[in-house]
This record gives structure tokens, sequence and C-alpha cells, in this order.
């Protein structure tokens, strides 16, 4: 047998990319990196920022599980920010400001001194299939390259164009070259490919802003990181803040009498745009009645002056869009330095994809990002890593790893791409996730490092400190269950001053800390517990919420009673009597693998899903 | 495609006409076969046809068919209903007839099934068919068909939707905590909802159980100790109203004697041994039955001897009934009075008599006021019709209370949220709705948020 150059190529450089290459090449396997540009590699061509409710537990979780996203960020953020610490424990989330021009230098970094890992400039032209099995690439200079599995992560290339009001510009955001020809093939050889739009503000100059006028948003002032394994945070007085602005009747009143300007509304686009990220002429047109919509001015680097402006993404022409800017307070002399523009891709539909993210059609082919219809630098990250792993295993022949819906966001994420599919592109939500309280920005570790090391991206060595954090864990909780208070008056007096009422019986510390009142910080008061903060915020959650905890781990076990029950892949839904037709025809299109998949498919029913199991079970005797 | 399916749709013995229906592909074929008239395959659809059915040797009853051809029909197949003439043991016959040619019989409830699974109506209408066929009173019928139209699901539809608007705007301010337009939700406001929510469910639940014991009858005990006048009560009351069953399968232990129709409403009327405390072993058994049967009715009617003082047995028996809200009938008023009314702390008391026609006629007016009969024969009938929509609505009302008491405790928005939502969820259970992206089609739709 010829051995072969490479054995894994990814085709694209952006977060899916990256971390898919990163997973293959740590994985022992030759991977090459396509990339249009290698200059465009970890480009973030939209938002300054990394993270946010949901986005940012899929940051913790491809650390937790080995990849590179977080250590990233954390080497490039400009301001640190733990959003809803008061809203409850599963729904904290941690939001970097990150630095464009840093992210993307670590990252080519980390990308050329990795081992097994090449990085090309070309774009892929069509896919090599042999017995209906991914084996390569060719290139539009005609190159071929060989390989076993193939991983497409092309991002807004395909078919890419740039809507500026009536223009329209065939190319990428920085105006590259768009990739034309591999969305056609994909077409040719049975995907269905679907039109998406998204779009961006404008960059304004930071030195014309009147920031006199703009109300300071800072970050959080304690240190924290993204990296499970990186413990040297950005100092709070080296971040730098955002500023919050106002739209106002002026501003609505511009773009009412320039609406049909835009290429939204004057019909020029044919994709479909994301709901949770409408166009600032979207807002004035659904919410008509409200008088005025809040935008960020967030700093995109510190090497360059531009200021991202967001929440005022337009496809207006360029004209208007001085004049929008110019009516917000504070920018009434504000020069832009890059236009806001909507851009249009082609995508394949996600309902062709298994949840290991290799298609149904093509053997050895994966695909993640944009491509599968999501958007957002977290979500293409999160995909990506699961690509290059389940590639890799797969080459190596062993078990796929495919993860469920109560152990991350990124199981959630996959789960709904492949069995609902996309209408508009996806966002993560915290509302995805119905066991949200297990998936916790604190516990993503817990979930998934046993994983990362199974699979072989997390080293002994932090796996090592995994473990004893874990044990540490199961001592402190259990110390806790130990040690009583007892209702004598000193420690009565102590319960006073932290107002709380004091003890007619003894008490376990357990118990004290599972009043509101309490926090574990001050159990010190009666034991000195000497743990690491990470250790004390884990118990306390779990002793706090244990109720609903566990309320939500059984709901999973019944989630997953279902998951285990496996449809086989032959099963022919036309000999199952009493289906809905409906769910019948849903059923066929996406084949579920499971029971559980097949009961989130809209349109299926609990008693088709009850005659499915009956069918099963008959079968199976 | 589903096979062809045949029963008697009436009940049999009831009235002259019977209906068999027949359902499925084949339907149309297979009537035809044995019509005697016009070719069936060839009629017009919804069309009713005169003729004979035939079983190859003879006419077996003359009868009306109709024809009503896929899909605007109540299971969305073929459907033929023969209207028959000639009594229970025709129907019957050609009821063979018609499996001999290659229906099945359909099993109880399977019309139903396949108008559910072929998306005719969905899961509270479903049900509501069952209960219609099920009903045996105009009330129990009534409420049926109410639920038919979906006036609980418009309910459930207008509580979901109190929830739903809530729970997108704590989904909104966790999803876009930065968004400062956008209000919080306050702890007012979520205590309000809570409170609104749970004072809606509790009735509705209660009205509910109300009404399931109008459609399954009220279950009503007569208890008294020996010769106090019970069995001339049981008797009187059975013979003056329109019984209409005599025996009824039921759990073994219970002994009923009849059911009477009282304005539209059934009474189940069980007869129970006279209860005295007993040594002797056989009789205490059947006391002991007594007492328990006490536990299960909904109505209990505690007879005394209104001539006679109160007895140790009388005072026992009132004992027992005491927090049960009796009705107590002091019997024989055509005798002097010889009970203190005033030391009886009940709140039905009612005198009566058996010799006179309308002797009894207090007791009727009492039950009939227990049970706001005159309210209910008017037009609300929104309830839960069966023991699945109200076992989900407790348990979305215990969910209620969770949050409450979460909420109380100053526990974070999200831990509330946890009960909130499976209330909402328990609740599209009831009418059968998905869950799935309906919380975030109502978050887009109405909060204006996004980068």
């Amino acid at each position: 047998m010829i051995k072969l150059k490479y054995e894994i190529i990814v085709v694209g450089g952006g977060h899916a990319g990256i971390e898919a290459s990163l997973a293959s090449s740590r994985m022992n396997h030759k991977t090459l990196l396509v990339t249009g540009n290698i200059d465009n590699i970890a480009d973030m061509p939209c938002n300054p920022s990394i993270g946010g409710p949901a986005k940012g537990i899929v940051v913790r979780e491809i650390d937790a599980l080995g990849g590179e996203m977080a250590k990233n960020t954390d080497k490039s953020s400009l301001q640190m920010k733990m959003l809803n610490t008061k809203k409850g424990p599963a729904v904290r989330a941690l939001r970097a400001q990150a630095d464009k021009v840093i992210y993307k230098k670590e990252m080519l970094n980390t990308l050329q001194n990795q081992e097994n890992l090449t990085i090309k400039e070309g774009l892929v032209k069509e896919l090599i299939i042999e017995n209906n099995k991914a084996s390569g690439v060719i290139l539009e200079n005609g190159e071929t390259i060989s390989s076993k599995a193939v991983i497409l992560t092309t991002g807004t290339y395909l078919r890419g164009a740039i809507l500026v009001g009536s223009e329209k510009t065939n190319g990428g955001p920085h105006g590259e070259k768009p990739s034309n020809y591999l969305s056609p093939f994909l077409k040719k050889i049975g995907f269905n490919i679907i039109r998406l739009k998204t779009g961006t503000p404008p960059r304004i100059e930071k030195s014309s802003v009147d920031f006199s006028k703009l109300q300071v948003e800072r970050g959080s002032s304690e240190d924290i990181t993204f990296s499970y394994d990186n413990k040297t945070a950005l100092a709070y007085k080296y971040q730098l803040p955002c500023y919050l602005i106002y739209t106002n009747a002026e501003t609505k009143k511009i773009i009412q009498n320039h609406l049909k300007e835009s290429s939204m509304y004057g019909g020029y686009v044919e994709g479909v745009g994301p709901r949770y990220c409408p166009s600032i002429e979207d807002k004035i047109v659904r919410f008509s009645d409200k008088e005025r919509h809040q935008l960020f001015l967030e700093p995109e680097s510190i090497y360059y002056d531009d200021l991202y402006l967001q929440g005022f993404s337009t496809s207006m022409p360029h004209y208007v869009q001085e004049q929008m800017v110019h009516s917000l307070k504070g920018l009434e002399h504000a020069k832009i330095l890059k236009y806001a523009y909507a851009i249009e891709y082609d995508a394949i539909d996600p309902k062709q994809i298994k949840p290991t993210l290799e298609t149904k059609i093509i053997d050895n082919l994966y695909t993640a990002g944009q491509i599968n219809g999501t958007s957002g630098y977290e979500e293409a990250a999160g995909q990506g890593l699961m690509a290059g792993i389940n590639a890799s295993l797969k080459i190596d022949n062993r078990k796929p790893l495919v993860l469920k819906r109560n152990e991350s966001y990124i199981g959630v994420l996959i789960d709904d791409l492949v069995t609902k599919g996309v209408k508009d592109p996806y966002r993560l939500l915290t509302s995805r996730a119905e066991y949200r309280l297990l998936l916790r920005d604190d516990n993503a570790d817990l979930r998934l490092r046993e994983y990362g090391h199974e699979i072989g991206l997390i080293k002994d060595d932090i796996y090592k400190n995994f473990l004893q954090k874990k044990k540490n864990i199961e001592e402190l909780t259990n110390l806790l269950k130990e040690e009583k208070i007892t209702p004598k008056e000193s420690i009565n007096n102590i319960l006073k001053e932290l107002n709380t009422s004091p003890l007619k019986d003894s008490i376990s510390l357990y118990d004290l800390l599972k009043r509101t009142e309490i926090s574990i910080e001050d159990l010190f008061n009666f034991k000195n517990l000497n743990y690491k903060d990470e250790v004390l915020k884990e118990v306390e959650i779990n002793i706090k919420y244990e109720g609903y905890i566990k309320k939500s781990m059984e709901e999973a076990k019944k989630m997953l009673e279902l998951e285990n029950k496996i449809i086989p892949e032959d099963i022919d839904y036309k000999n199952i009597p009493n289906i809905a037709s409906e769910a019948r025809e849903k059923l066929e299109e996406i084949r579920p693998l499971t029971l559980g998949q097949a009961s989130r498919i809209s349109g299926v029913n609990p008693s088709d899903i009850a005659i499915i199991s009956i069918y099963l079970k008959k079968r199976g005797a | 495609m589903n096979d062809t399916i045949a029963a008697i749709s009436t009940k049999l013995g009831v009235g002259a006409i019977s209906i068999i229906r027949v359902s499925g592909s084949k339907s149309i074929e297979i009537v035809n076969s044995i019509f005697k008239g016009k070719d069936l395959t060839k009629v017009d659809s919804h069309t009713i046809n005169y003729g004979y059915i035939n079983n190859g040797v003879e006419d077996l009853d003359e009868v009306l068919v109709s024809v009503m051809r896929s899909p605007k029909t109540f299971t969305r197949e073929n459907i033929v209903e023969i209207n028959c003439h000639g009594g229970i043991s025709t129907t019957l016959s050609i009821l063979d007839l018609i499996v001999e040619k290659g229906a099945r019989l359909a099993e109880p409830g399977e019309f139903t099934k396949r108008a559910f699974l072929n998306g005719r109506i969905d899961l509270t209408q479903a049900e509501s068919v069952m209960d219609l066929i099920e009903s045996k009173t105009d009330q129990s019928r009534k409420l049926a068909l109410s639920s038919l139209e979906g006036s609980l699901k418009k309910y459930i539809q207008t509580f979901r939707n109190k929830l739903k608007h809530l729970l997108a705007n704590i989904e909104v301010n966790i999803d876009y905590p930065e968004y400062y337009d956008i209000e919080e939700v306050t702890k007012e406001e979520l205590k309000e909802t809570i409170k609104i929510l749970k004072e809606d469910l509790t009735n509705l639940i209660k009205k509910s159980e109300e009404r399931q014991i109008l459609k399954n009858g009220i279950k009503t005990i007569i208890i008294g100790r020996p010769n106090v006048g019970k069995s001339s009560i049981l008797n009187n009351l059975l013979k003056e109203e329109k019984a209409i069953v005599t025996d009824i399968e039921g759990t073994t232990r219970d002994i009923v004697e009849g059911s009477i129709m009282f304005d539209g409403i059934e009474l189940s009327l069980i007869d129970t041994a006279g209860i005295r405390e007993t040594d002797n072993l056989a009789e205490k058994i059947g006391v002991e039955k007594s007492l328990s049967l006490i536990n299960e009715a909904n109505l209990i009617i505690t007879v005394l001897n209104g001539s006679e003082e109160l007895t140790e047995n009388d005072l026992f028996i009132l004992s027992q009934v005491e927090d049960k809200n009796p009705v107590i009938v002091l019997n024989k008023n055509d005798l002097p009075l010889r009970i203190n009314k005033n030391k009886l702390k009940f709140k039905h008391i009612v005198s009566t008599n058996t010799n006179t026609l309308d002797g009894l006629t207090p007791l009727k007016e009492e039950i009939k006021k227990m049970f706001k009969l005159e309210e209910i024969s008017e037009d609300d009938y929104t309830y839960l019709a069966n023991n699945r929509q109200l076992t989900l609505a407790k348990k979305s009302l215990q969910s209620l209370k969770d949050a409450e008491e979460s909420f109380e405790n100053n526990a974070p928005i999200d831990i509330v949220e946890v009960d909130l939502k499976e209330v909402f969820e328990l609740l599209g259970n009831i009418t059968g709705e998905n869950y799935n992206d309906e919380l975030l089609d109502e978050l887009f739709a109405n909060f204006c948020v996004g980068k």
C-alpha cells in the first residue's frame, strides 16, 4: 500500500478548520490544512468577542476536550466579563473581548509549531471520491492531494458574495476570491445546497468618537480565564472598556426613508438571515414602536484604531450608512473605516450529516461550521473539534465520540443540527438546552475531560491535575457532611453576624450551606477549608442546588433510556403500520439513529414513537 | 395502507336503528359486494343510498348506506355507514358478513385512533371522542362535545401563552444579558404570574374533578342502621326515576343496586349492609366493607329514623361520616320528630317519608344543591376530560407550587424557571402540543435582540 503524505485534509482555516486540524494532528494523523489565504487563518471577520451565554460554555467544553480556542482567547483578551452572575449557576457565562490581531498571530503560531500539521494555500475545486469514500481533494490549479478523510470547513466562502445596497460582489469579507466550484460539485454528488446570509456592522475610527457622550461598560474585576489549564488572567487595570450607545428618532427616520435602498428590503438578497442577528433595518421595521435600540462600541485591537459598532449591522449603501452613523450621539463626526455589509454563502442541509459530523452521502467526508448552517466562532470551533476527533477515530477504527444533550452544549448543537436541520443560521442559546443545570460553565472539565484524555487530546500531566481536582471535590463534600456545629452561644453569635437564624439542634456544615444566605466562604468561620477556589465553587453549587441538579439528572436519565434504543440502520418505515404520514416522511429523511433522536424530530409525535418502539420490540423478538 | 375495520357504532338494543361503520381503503368495495341497489363504488361522496343487504342467498335487511370518501371523513379514510333496521340479531349477521368479505373487527376506539393518527383531530379531541362514546348521560355528552370543539384546548393555550411570554422574557434576559432596554422579569411580576396561574389551575382541577363525578355518575351510598327506611328510600328513588341500568360490572365488592337519572345526572346507588357495631365475624366483614365504601362514595345519604331517639348505632354511624359531608335524612316525617335537629352538627339535613308521592322531594332538592346541578347545566364546558389530563394538570400545579417555593427561598431566576418550564411542558402534553421550538419563536418574535 502506498503511504499517503496526509491522512486528513482540512479545507478552510477559520475557527472550525483550526480545531479540526489541531485535533487530528494531535491525534497523530498527518494533516493538511488548505486555506485560501494564510493571512486570514483564525480571522474574526465579525464581532471582536468570544463567549457569552451558551457560547462561553462551548469554549470551556472545547478546552475540556483538548481544543485550542480557550487558550488562544486567554492569550489575546482585552476584557473578560462573567455574565449573568446573579441569575443562577447554570447560566453564568464568560465572554472575552479579544484582540483580533493577537488572536490571529498566536493561533497561527500554534498551528505552525504543531507536529504532523502542514498548512497550504489553495482553493479546493472538487473532492476525490473512491467507492463513495472521500479520499482527497483537487485544487483549482489542478493539483491533486490524496488522503483518508476530508473535513470541509468552508465558512462563508462557498459562492460567497458581499452585499452593500444594490451592489453585489463575489468574494470574501476582505475581498478574497470566493470558492466557486466546490458547492456546485457538492450539489452534483447529492447534497442539498441552501443559501444563507449574515451581516456585520460598520467599524468606526476610535479617534473620531466623542467618548464623553457614551456610557462606559467594563469587564469583571476578578481574575478569570477561559482555559482550565491557564491561570494567568488579564489584570483588570489592563482591560479595555466597551461603550454603550443608543439609536434615536433621527436614526429611525433615516433608515425608514432609505429602506428600499438596503440589499435586504430592495430584494437583492436570496439567502436567509439569522433571526437572532437582525440588521438594524430589520429591527426598525419589526419593532417600529421602539423608540431606540441599544448598540455597543467594542475595541477590535490594540494595533489598530477600529471600533466595532455592535447592533448596527446593515446592508445600506455607503452614503446612507454615513448618515445613520452620524445620527448617533457621540458619533456625530465619526469616521467609518469599514462599511457594514451583508454576506451570502452556500451551506449544506445539516440533516444530511450524522451526529459524528460525517456526511450521510459520502463516507469519510466531514463538515463543520457555517457549511452546516451555524453561525458564530464558538459553534464553528466546537464542531471543528468534533469533526477532527471523529475523522481521526474513524481512520483508527475506533468508536466515534458523540456527545449527548445532557453532557454538553456541543452535543445539543450537533443534535439540533442533524435532527431538526436549519432554516436560518443556527446560534446556540441557553434555551436550546433542556438540561442546562447540568451544562454549567464551572463543570465543563468534569463533564468532558475524561473523554479528552481517552481520545488522546488531554495529556497525562493535565489529566492528573484534573483527577486531583475531582478528588478534592469529593473530599471537601464529605468533610462538610461530617463536620457538625452545635447550638452553642459562640456559634449562634457568628450565625447572627452572618444574618442567618441561630441553631436549635446541631447541623452539618453541608446542611448549613443549603441556606440561601450562606456562602461557602462563610463556612471558614467554623472550619478551615484549605481548597482552591474552583473546588470551593464547585462544591458550593452542588450542595446549594442539589435538589434541582438531581431533578435534571432524573430527566436526563429518562431521555437516555430512549437514547439507548438504537434504531437499526436498515429500518423501513413503510413496513410500520399506523405511523402518521408526516412523521413517516420526516423519519425517512432524517433516519435517526436512536428513538431519542426520533422523538426530537418535529412532526414525530409520542404516539409514533410508541408505535416504532413496539415494532422494534417485535422485530427484535 | 391501513386495513379496513368495521364495528357497530350504536349501542346494541337501544333504539330502533343500529349503525355499522366501516372505515379503510376497501370499505366501499366490501359493502358494495353485499349491497343490492346502486353501485356504491360509483356514487358521489357523502350520499345516502337506499337498498338491501344480501348474503348471496337472501335479503337480510332493508338499509340506508352512507358513502363518504377520503379525506373529508372522520378518519380521513373511506367510510361507509349502514343504517340497519332489523334489530340486534340482523345487525350482528350483517357485521359478520362484512368481516367475511375482508374487513376486520375494530378494536374499541380504533376509529378515533385512526382519526388521530391521520392528523384529523388532536389528542384532546381524540380523548373527547372516547368520552363521547362512553358517556351515558346528556350532561357528559355535552361535556365531551365541548372538549371536542377545543374549548379546553383554547383555555390551556391561553394559560400556556401567559407562561410562554414570561419564560421567553426570562430567557431573553439570560441569553442577552446586556440589553438594558428589555426589562428584566421582576420578582413582583414573577410572583403575580405564578399566583394567577396557580389560582386558575386550581380552579380548573377542582371543576374537572366535580365534572368527572358527573360523567362517571355520582357514586351514592345509603347507610343507616336496620329498619330506618333505607330500602324504602332506595326503592322509591328507583321507582320514581327512570332506572337505566340494573347491573353494572364494577369492583366485586360494590353491590350496585341501580342507577337513576336525575336531571340529566346519573346517581349510582350502592346498597350497603346495615351498619352497627358487632362482634359477629361475618357481620363485621360486611360492616367493614360498608365503611370502606364510605370513603369511595361521592354522596353519602345517612338515614335516621326521625320518629325515634338516636341510638348508639346511629351515633356510631354519624361518627363515621362526620367529615364526609353527608346528607342526613330524618325519615318517617309523617310521625312526630324525636330527634333534636340542633344537636346534629351537619350542613345538609332533610326530612322525608316514603309514604307520600313527594315525600322524597326535600332529599332530591338537597342533592341538586350539593352538586350545583342548576349551574352545571349552563354553558361552561371547559374541563379536563379524563384521568390522563387531570394527572398532568395536578403535576403542573405541583410544579407551580415548587416554583413558588424556590422563589420565596430567593433562589436565582434560572432555578425558579426549571419548575416553570416543567409546567409549560406538562400543559403542552395535555393538549398534545410540541414544546420544541415554541419558546425560541416567542423570544425572537417579541424581543428585539441581536448584534
